[in-house]
């Protein structure tokens, strides 16, 4: 049965979505690479440069508790977000692989020991497998994976065979970035609950795109990005329990974590302020807010209901072109990413067509170079949609690819 | 048509010239572009005093990539080695008549770079 289609209004918000490119209005398909901002986010930004610009924290002059105030504001609102229980749940750090490398040196190297296995899957983007890869080297611990079947659905009878006492973490995608797979986080946190383990989501494709709720998911740690919703760069989200945020040490160390310091001993603070260390990337910080605000407005439901409609449109639209192969799973279980390959033409050569048609998709591995392997191809062109993105989008890209085509392999 | 696809460089990727292996190069020489999903170029070479005489490539990659193997091998079959050596990458793009985007760039001067690395055992190009 046909889904209902939905529209969402929100072109005009996007000043870039407004530019064109080689002389055709652009159509922005890498959404999974980083998004675009609208003029809220944009304006927040500036409006703290001019208005209340000043370090966070510890300051006594009006700006500089603005700018405290403004900051901690965010970090209410990805605790809303995200339906944490407590603001103190929630560090700011650069960047969705920041908030690995944080997990996998704080939590890890004090937490796993020679013989423990982390649980990963095979659809992880390298930023959830190579900084476990480090930690088990290091510790003398091993990787183990979850496999997928040949629709790119997560195999729900690997967890069977893998979980046991020995899995000190299972870390795992919400939603991968070349199949666009939505994986059951809920139940894969039960299961991995029942033996001990850990849970660490990667939000980074999942939480820009539907809700997340982590209370729901009991999940122990999830990680995401500020640019990847509409938010700017230098800003991403680690969650953690408050438990476990206590128990673990400093990842980075110096001003703003500590207690007290002596020339030879330090005390850390509590957190969140002991995972953030040095000066926060404030304006980020806010500019995410931002971000979070414009979202809710629309509803994170809607959005993904809008990009299910986009990406079931896409596939019926792209199934009509001979020769291109879609992969991953049918439009029940999959985000707004489509990824492809045409006949035998390089999917480089696609988005360079493309891009001379004022599209926007990417070509390559999509730094998860061991699932493109394991699905037996070098490379794919990925579209990959967002709010902003129309059905006549759609239809644009499906003749641009079938233009890429006749030029590539006459 | 297209910028960087045009005519010439889609007709050098599908009617690709010198395409293949030699029976015994002088040197062969095969590397990578990891910027391009892993695509892989072969250049076999065979010189006597000084002269590119012979030379054919082989490998996957993209039309780009491809292509400027293809034409690099028209160029370069018959010339002395000492008349390319001081060429920039620039001026050596410009022999090739190529004019990649910036994106393609890597692509461009993967077989290109090849070469050089094979001629002159140097990869950096001359300033």
């Amino acid at each position: 049965m046909m889904r209902e289609w939905t529209q969402i209004e929100a072109q005009s918000d996007f000043p870039v979505l407004q530019r064109k490119i080689n002389g055709k209005p652009l159509i922005y398909l890498d959404n999974a690479a980083t998004t675009q901002k609208p003029n809220s986010v944009i304006n927040a930004i500036s409006d703290f440069y001019a208005t209340s610009n000043a370090n966070v924290h510890r300051a006594t002059h009006t700006l500089g508790e603005e700018a405290t105030h403004k900051y901690e504001c965010a970090r209410n609102r990805v605790r809303k977000l995200l339906n944490a229980q407590n603001s103190s749940e929630i560090v700011f750090v650069r960047s969705a692989t920041e908030a690995i490398n944080l997990v996998s040196h704080s939590w890890g190297l004090s937490n796993v020991q020679p013989g423990d296995i982390i649980l990963l899957t095979e659809m992880e983007h390298h930023s959830n497998l190579i900084p476990w890869q480090l930690l088990t080297q290091d510790r003398g611990a091993r990787i183990e994976l979850l496999g997928i079947d040949d629709s790119g659905l997560l195999k729900m009878e690997d967890l069977d065979r893998y979980l046991d006492e020995r899995v000190r973490l299972l870390a795992i995608t919400g939603m991968s970035n070349v199949l666009g797979t939505i994986n059951p986080i809920e139940e894969v946190a039960k299961r991995a609950h029942e033996v001990g383990a850990l849970v660490l989501v990667d939000g980074a494709q999942s939480v820009p795109h539907l809700p997340v709720d982590v209370q729901a998911l009991d999940c122990d740690f999830l990680v995401c990005s500020g640019h990847k919703m509409l938010g700017p760069t230098g800003i991403g989200v680690l969650y953690a329990r408050q438990k476990l945020l206590r128990e673990m040490p400093p990842f980075m160390s110096g001003g703003e974590m500590i207690k007290e310091v002596s020339f030879t001993n330090a005390t850390w603070s509590d957190p969140p302020s002991k995972f953030e260390a040095g000066t926060p990337p404030i304006a980020q910080a806010i500019g995410f807010g931002a971000a979070i605000e414009y979202l809710q407005k629309i509803g994170l439901a809607r959005v993904h209901e809008h990009e299910c409609s986009l990406v079931e449109y896409a596939m019926a639209q792209f199934r009509e072109i001979p020769g291109l192969e879609i992969y991953g799973p049918g439009p029940d279980h999959r985000g707004g990413i489509l990824s492809f390959n045409l006949n035998n033409t390089h999917p480089h050569d696609l988005a360079a067509i493309l891009d001379e048609q004022g599209i926007a998709i990417r070509a390559g591995h999509h730094c998860a170079q061991p699932l493109i392997n394991r699905l037996g191809v070098r490379a794919m062109a990925r579209a990959s949609f967002y709010l902003y993105n129309t059905f006549d989008e759609v239809d644009r890209v499906a003749e641009a690819l079938l233009m890429a085509k006749r030029i590539l392999t006459t | 048509m297209s910028q960087a696809y045009t005519e010439r460089v889609l007709d050098h990727f599908q009617n690709p010239r010198n395409f293949g292996q030699l029976d015994q190069p002088d040197i062969s020489l095969e590397q990578s572009n990891p910027a391009c999903a892993a695509d892989r170029i072969r250049l076999d070479l065979r010189f006597e005093e000084g002269e590119i005489v012979d030379v054919r490539f082989s490998g996957q990659g993209c039309v780009i990539s491809l292509a400027a193997a293809s034409i690099l091998t028209e160029r370069i079959k018959g010339a002395l080695l000492a008349d390319l050596q001081d060429l920039s990458r620039d001026e050596f793009l410009e022999m090739l008549a190529i004019s990649p985007r910036a994106s393609q760039l890597k692509c461009a001067l993967l077989a290109p770079e090849i070469f050089r690395e094979a001629a002159y055992g140097e990869p950096e190009w001359p300033r």
